[in-house]
């Protein structure tokens, strides 16, 4: 018995260097797609998946680069940074030379280190934690979505300048990304002249935020910032509308979803919301939604534009390259416009993306309006 | 002191939430000294069949209250199959295994229907519509309480009152007794523990679907994780109460709904954990049982 199942073992691992050795096919350009595929995050990261498989459809149906046909290698992190170093480790071992991705600021952070070592160039269509470019730490590092500085800096320019709000209470959900937010929310307020009277994080995924919500009604402010994504936002829009408290409520892109909508319904209206720039114009935007659309049948969820812009920017950076080396695509990236469903973007000497930016957004009538400045 | 009852009513409405889904919790663990992790996803599950029942049937436009009737029923009776089918699978094949075994039984059945629930219907958070009634009275009062916050409070209360007269006073309960007491004694004496165990997890995966209706109605929202994070807090108000008693669980669970909401009004949200844990922690050292558990002597 021990013998027979030494004999599998070994035949087992046999077979699985065989498969490795099998998988190294030269001619081909190895790409990862990483982010959260399961867990209560999977709405950010599964519409990246659809989007990177589109566009590398669309290049192998054409020949592929310069002869090469693109493979994909999709590795799921939950949005967990503990997670994220054993998803980068693997696709380091896959070989690839590019991953799309992380999704989540936290675990993208976490794996950039891993990729950064490898050499492998890292493009995230969400991680919008400044620090990330800004720190200067990772070369392989870009992303096509402004970091959330931006985002901050415009929520309280229109804060201050359009709804002239004094007294503020800025809500966090304790992450890297939602927490990030608010801080610079909170920075840009005080030196703006704005009072920041309650400043707390709330715990994600809590079915209840009365507390917090009295606390924000006692506290005698006059508008409401939340750093953080739609399921907590969607409960405490609703939990203050039924205390029948009517202030604005300002928050950042991970409620600028149709999801927000969808869930939080009549609560929504009147909710705002920095998010990218529309793109609903772009050709590219219109033709890679409706591909979305015939191949998987619904709308494609959060980040799947960035993503496919994403996509499009590195494929269109080993072409100009001419190969899969890490300083000439580097160097293209930065260096080459590319029209994108995104638009025409470029990325800059840190890595953000260069020729698309944020809006403000409201909900009027259940939908999502973009406010003219 | 107007702050203070806004809080205080907040922690009960808090508390009650977390009591409908510690009642099953604990009473399950009374009989069978399982911590059945599944719970939180059984709630889930109620949730979800509700939320499907509940779109045909309003679909079809019957009113509002047969629909909400009906989509309980429908909760009730598809959970109550988990749950009886869980059992079966998942728990009474190691019943007579170390504890342990049933107890990574229970986390792997949890993660099972937890996946299960992501791939059947979505990884979105669904939009819950909430079919309970408006209480028109408690408008001028609203902002201290509303009427899905009562409802939840009231159905807490029943559930609470009507578990323990099925466990003191029927038939049902002393064979449920007696099973808690000693399975092989109660064996002896003709109790049929396969039925008294079957029909401890339909009972209890029947609490958890109402609980699943009544809170995804307050929180107007529905994802396949839900049942983990209340199943979390529920488990800690059980034990806090003292796990198996089922007042205990209810008086646990208002007890952390009033640390965590007046710790957030007079301290900080961020620390709302540590405070529930605080808690937990000083009753514990305290009274290891739990503030209405019993002291039982481990059989040796």
């Amino acid at each position: 018995m021990k013998k027979l199942l030494m004999a599998i073992l070994v035949l087992a691992v046999a077979g699985s260097v065989a498969f490795a050795a099998g998988g190294k096919e030269s001619g081909t350009i190895k790409i990862g797609v990483a982010g959260a595929h399961t867990g209560d995050l999977a709405s950010y990261g599964l519409p990246s998946v659809n989007a990177a498989r589109l566009v590398v459809e669309e290049v192998n149906a054409k020949g592929g680069i310069n002869g090469a046909k693109i493979e994909l290698f999709v590795e799921d992190d939950q949005c967990k940074p503990e997670v994220a170093t054993n998803t980068a480790a693997k696709l380091v071992s896959n070989n690839v030379m590019a991953v799309i991705g992380h999704i989540c600021s936290g675990a993208t952070k976490s794996a950039l280190g891993i990729y950064n070592d490898s050499k492998i160039i890292t493009i995230s269509p969400s991680a919008t934690n400044p620090p990330l470019t800004q720190s200067g730490e990772y070369p392989n590092f870009f992303r096509t979505i402004a970091p959330d500085d931006a985002q901050a800096l415009l929520a309280t320019t229109f804060i201050k300048d359009t709804l002239k709000l004094k007294k503020l209470a800025i809500l966090h959900d304790k992450g890297d990304y939602g927490k990030g937010f608010a801080d610079l929310v909170k920075e840009y307020s005080e030196k703006a002249g704005i009072q920041v009277l309650l400043f707390e994080g709330v715990n994600p995924g809590a079915p209840d935020y009365s507390a917090v919500v009295n606390k924000i009604g006692n506290a005698g402010v006059d508008g409401v910032v939340w750093g953080g994504y739609h399921p907590e936002a969607s409960k405490l829009v609703q939990q203050m509308k039924d205390k029948g408290m009517n202030l604005p409520f300002i928050s950042d892109d991970g409620v600028k979803d149709n999801t927000f909508i969808e869930v939080a319904g009549k609560y929504a209206d009147g909710v705002y919301a920095t998010g990218p720039t529309d793109t609903s114009t772009n050709p590219m935007a219109i033709k890679a939604n409706a591909d979305h659309k015939a191949k998987f049948g619904d709308e494609p969820g959060a980040f799947f534009l960035n993503a496919y812009a994403a996509t499009q920017a590195i494929v269109n950076a080993i072409q100009k390259a001419g190969s899969t080396d890490f300083a000439a695509v580097t160097k293209a990236l930065r260096s080459e416009y590319v029209e994108t469903a995104l638009g025409k973007i470029s990325f800059d000497a840190k890595g953000d993306v260069i020729g698309f930016g944020f809006s403000v957004y409201q909900v009027q009538n259940g939908k999502y309006v973009e406010l003219k400045k | 002191m107007d702050y203070f009852l806004k809080l205080f009513l907040s922690g009960t409405a808090k508390g009650s939430i977390y009591a409908l889904i510690a009642l099953g919790y604990t009473m399950v663990y009374g009989i069978v000294q399982l911590i059945n992790f599944a719970h939180g996803e059984v709630y889930m599950i109620g949730g979800f069949t509700a939320l499907i029942m509940g779109g045909y049937l309003s679909a079809m436009g019957l009113p509002i209250p047969l629909v909400l009737l009906l989509s309980i029923v429908a909760a009730v009776v598809y959970s109550s199959a988990f749950g009886f089918t869980i059992e079966r699978l998942a728990y009474r094949p190691l019943r007579n295994k170390p504890r342990l075994s049933a107890l990574i039984s229970a986390i792997g059945i949890s993660m099972i229907l937890q996946n299960f629930v992501l791939l059947a219907q979505t990884e979105k958070y669904l939009s819950f519509p909430s079919y309970l009634p408006e209480l028109p009275f408690l408008l001028p009062v609203r902002e201290y309480i509303n009427s899905t916050q009562l409802i939840i409070l009231v159905t807490t209360s029943i559930i609470m009152v009507g578990l323990t007269i099925l466990i003191k006073f029927t038939r049902m309960g002393k064979a449920m007794r007696a099973t808690a007491q000693d399975k092989h004694m109660a064996q002896l004496v003709g109790v049929n523990i396969n039925q008294v165990i079957s029909v401890t997890f339909v009972i209890g995966s029947a609490l958890a679907a109402i609980g699943g209706v009544l809170i995804c109605s307050y929180m107007g929202q529905i994802n396949y994780y839900i049942g983990f994070v209340a199943g979390i807090k529920a488990f800690v108000a059980a034990v806090l109460g003292g796990i198996g008693s089922i007042p205990g669980a209810v008086l646990g669970s208002f007890i952390l709904g009033w640390t965590e909401t007046l710790g957030t009004g007079y301290i900080s949200s961020d620390y709302e954990d540590a405070f529930a844990f605080i808690i937990l922690i000083l009753i514990l050292i305290l009274k290891p049982d739990g503030i209405l558990g019993k002291n039982q002597k481990q059989k040796v």
